[in-house]
């Protein structure tokens, strides 16, 4: 048996006094050998991101701090080298990339400049040798024209280009161990495939320790070697993937892997019934930007040519990827964006021909759940008063409204009390709730949910999903739902379009759409979800439905 | 580059629509104030009978209807002749001249030392942020920022001046001196160090201020955890990442105030007998010296678009993301 090349024994990381729990990180032992890839898995707060920042000195120090335990790495502990010492290992032998392409790189500095700070740090390398290097770097990564590119500001690049960036600083000095944090979260699900493919490879070509944090069990199934499942600070399993996977041990890990979306569930097919209650003709949307005295602005088509059709308690599913114009859609049947030419039709009338005041009334009929539930709600008001707001703005007593609105937060799963508290008061999973309640408050006949969990974890998503399902069933809603997520889509959706570069590629039912892409893109989208090979044990899978009730784990 | 020389064109050419406009403004404002010029001026000569205010009326032009005293201003103007002070018997422009030096010299270093000083404090106090070192510095630099210019300025001469005698108290340079060559410029730099100071004090404690919460800010930001995580030392982390982004607010609001320092240093140049531009102002609006307040107002405009187009540029050289977006 050799040496691990890290070694965690027993490691706690205190929060300061005030926070949620004393540990940030409670008694953790793990190791990571030479070539090979551990998963850390967790939901937010799990401790997760907290083991890595310690791994490389980046605790918020000094409210944050390791109170017990030891990080050997080949054999010496990390902690107590002198801080010298420990900058040296940083980038030089244990290199990290991070969640958030569009902001990891300092937007000031050249990106080759920047990868080449890490070799002037730990290599006695020339100028004139780092900036072949840091070349050769940008090529092993894949990216086009590397010496122009080692040339381009951060802004320049797409945040598949900037990760690639981001791996080339950290493989810059041939690290032993390369920590990856949530690397291809940010990602679109097709760049996020690429992105794993390249640091397996790079990962197998160097015989590099991989130790790599996610959320997402698809991700997991993908790459894992060995998997330690995180809850609260805590390890909860820990084991080979092919256990881990298919034969979880710990109720956490089953609700974990019972609530991952598995794109092989899909509605039996929708009965269409009645007139369509919205149908989108031929929408096109022009952005215009920058411009000036001088200079002509650029044109940037969000969307054209877009038709689609909603029947009433029909969900349809707009797929696609950042960029693809699926929000502009929607926010165009919404009105919130007035697009350049088409006809948006709501039970025969064209919202588009309507002045301000004609199109008021149908601002009720169509209301839209947004995709930041952290963001969305005024911080300022309480809760009571953000979904009573809009039929207070539509004539209602206020009193009624009041009422009425305690009744819909009854409704979304919250208890009496909510309607009198603040938003910070709540969790992502609760204020999104709000968020619902606050849309059906207008008693809408068509829901527009732009993403509505994707900020959210994996076992609250399902909760929200399934609150959305029930009150679609329940009033016979109409929804647009859309979605970068194609498990979703096909948990939640009657019929999916899918949108590429602003045109809709696709459109059928969920089955043909899942069963039978025509388009190639839908089927590069497919193909491109991670965790494919991957089945859900059998005693935790449920049925065509919609996901299971999982209990509230917050 | 061609973006560059592009972007300095446009910018220009927009300041040259800018300043006449503000020409055309300063002109109606002036006009739009009480008092009769004739009158005045005919005071000042001593005689006030009807006809030598007619006369003078008939002289100035002052009869005239007001877009032909517009078209007859902006003409002047354009060629260069910003009118005679008939107070003072010269042309606006001599006395322009012969303050303007004095003006910038002490409002220029004063901007440079406020800058750097505002800067390195804040960066400091950001660093040491919680710290004895951090709370005194924020301490200064609020105490700086609240206490009456003029009566800092009173304050150091008593106590450098007039208790220490180590400066002098008040004027551009020794009168009668007669110094010349680098005697004479260190007697200026000597006249100059009080007056400075005193200014500086006011606008460092805002930039640090404007500095520290930059850098905290900043400070939190992914990019720089990619640097530590890179294993770069603080001192690099500090300069390279953290400063380099959190200067870029501190240029924005230095901008704005460089323009206004040559006409906001009155009060200054009134507590140190300072002959610049701010005194000559606020005489000139005591006498009425219409001319002489135009042209004033006139310099300082052309001062705040001048520094505006240099903070753009500026800004454009250290944010990659602003030549993009035009």
């Amino acid at each position: 048996m050799t040496t691990p090349l890290l070694d965690v024994r027993g490691l706690s990381i205190a929060l300061p006094p005030g926070a949620d729990r004393p540990l940030a990180v409670d008694n953790l032992t793990f190791t990571l050998n030479p070539n090979e890839i551990l998963c850390v898995v967790g939901e937010s707060g799990s401790g997760k991101s907290m083991t890595a920042h310690a791994m490389m000195g980046l605790l918020p120090h000094p409210h944050v701090r390791v109170s017990a335990g030891s990080l050997l790495f080949k054999g010496r502990d990390v902690l107590t080298m002198p801080e010298a010492e420990q900058r040296s290992l940083r980038g030089g032998r244990i290199a990290m990339v991070f969640q958030e392409p569009m902001t990891a790189l300092n937007p000031l500095m050249r990106v080759g400049r920047q990868i080449g700070e890490s070799l002037r740090e730990h290599t006695s390398l020339p100028a004139a040798g780092r900036r072949a290097r840091v070349v050769e770097l940008l090529d092993q990564v894949g990216l086009p024209n590397p010496a122009e590119l080692a040339d381009a500001y951060p802004f320049r690049l797409s945040g598949g280009q900037r990760q690639r960036v981001m791996i080339a600083m950290a493989l810059a000095c041939q690290p032993d161990i390369l920590i990856a944090d949530e690397p291809t979260t940010a990602l679109d699900v097709t760049t996020q495939k690429q992105i794993l493919d390249l640091i397996r490879a790079i990962q197998a070509e160097r015989h590099m320790g991989l130790m790599f944090i996610t959320h997402d069990f698809g991700v997991v199934a993908e790459i894992a070697h060995r998997v330690a499942v995180m809850r609260h600070g805590k390890l909860v399993e820990y084991g080979a993937a092919s256990d881990v996977l298919n034969r979880p041990q710990h109720p956490y890990t089953r609700q974990l892997i019972a609530s991952v979306p598995h794109y092989i569930e899909h509605r039996a097919d929708h009965a269409k019934s009645g007139p369509a209650l919205l149908v989108a003709e031929k929408v096109r949307k022009v952005f215009h930007v920058g411009g000036g005295l001088f200079k002509k602005s650029k044109t940037v088509v969000a969307g054209d040519d877009l038709s689609l059709t909603i029947h009433p308690g029909e969900t349809v599913g707009l797929v696609g990827e950042s960029g693809s114009g699926k929000s502009t859609l929607g926010r165009s049947i919404v009105g919130l964006i007035k697009p350049d030419s088409g006809r948006i039709l709501f039970e025969g009338t064209d919202l588009l021909s309507l002045d301000r005041k004609g199109f008021r009334p149908y601002r009720r009929a169509v209301q839209m759940v947004f995709q930041d539930p952290y963001a969305s709600l005024n911080p300022r008001h309480t809760i009571g008063d953000i979904v009573a707001q809009g039929p207070v703005a539509f004539g209602e007593n206020r009193a009624a409204a009041l009422t009425r609105a305690r009744e819909l937060l009854a409704m979304v799963g919250l208890d009496g009390s909510a309607a009198d508290r603040y938003p910070h008061e709540f969790s992502g999973g609760q204020r999104q709730r709000v968020g619902i309640a606050r849309a059906l408050a207008m008693e809408p006949k068509l829901l527009v949910a732009d993403e509505p969990v994707s900020a959210l974890d994996v076992s609250v998503q399902g909760q929200v999903l399934e609150l959305l399902d029930d009150i679609r069933k329940r009033l016979g809603l109409a929804m647009l739902f859309i979605t970068h997520d194609l498990r979703i889509a096909a948990q939640v959706c009657d019929t999916i379009a899918v949108m590429r570069r602003g045109k809709i590629v696709e459109m059928g039912t969920a089955r043909e759409v899942f069963t039978h892409p025509r388009d190639a893109y839908t089927r590069s989208l497919l193909d491109a979800i991670p965790g494919k090979g991957w089945e859900i044990p059998a005693d935790l899978r449920h049925g065509p439905a919609g996901p299971r009730t999982v209990e509230a784990s917050a | 580059m061609l973006g560059f020389a592009q972007l300095f064109a446009s910018r220009l050419v927009k300041a040259l629509a800018i300043l006449i406009a503000i020409v055309v403004m300063n002109f109606f404002l002036v006009h739009a104030a009480p008092g009769d010029p004739a009158m005045v001026m005919a005071g000042e000569a001593g005689a006030a009978d009807e006809k030598f205010v007619a006369q003078l009326r008939e002289q100035f032009g002052l009869n005239r209807p007001l877009y032909e005293q517009l078209a007859t201003y902006v003409g002047k103007i354009a060629q260069g002749d910003l009118g005679f002070s008939y107070r003072q018997q010269r042309p606006v422009w001599s006395i322009l001249a012969e303050r303007l030096p004095a003006t910038l010299i002490l409002t220029l270093t004063a901007f440079a030392l406020a800058l750097a000083a505002g800067v390195a404090l804040g960066t400091l106090a950001a660093i040491t942020v919680g710290t004895w070192a951090d709370s005194a510095i924020t301490v200064v630099a609020l105490l700086a920022y609240a206490t009456p210019i003029y009566w800092i300025g009173l304050m150091m001469s008593l106590l450098f001046s007039i208790q220490l005698g180590w400066l002098p108290a008040f004027g551009y340079e020794t009168i009668g001196a007669g110094y010349t060559g680098l005697a004479h410029a260190a007697d200026v730099a000597q006249h100059l160090v009080l007056p400075v100071v005193t200014l500086a004090l006011f606008y460092m404690a805002g930039y640090a201020r404007l500095t520290r919460a930059s850098m905290l800010e900043v400070r939190g930001q992914d990019f720089v955890k990619t640097a530590k995580a890179k294993g770069l030392t603080p001192t690099r982390v500090v300069t390279r990442h953290i400063l380099r982004n959190a200067i870029l607010p501190v240029i924005t609001v230095a901008g704005i105030q460089a323009g206004q320092l040559v006409g906001g240093s009155i009060l200054i140049e009134t507590v140190f007998a300072w002959p610049g531009i701010g005194r000559l102002a606020f005489e000139a609006v005591l006498q009425r010296d219409y001319q002489v307040l135009l042209g004033i107002f006139l310099v300082t405009s052309v001062m705040v678009i001048l520094f505006n187009i240099l903070t753009d540029i500026l800004y454009g050289l250290v944010d990659p993301r602003i030549q993009a977006a035009r």
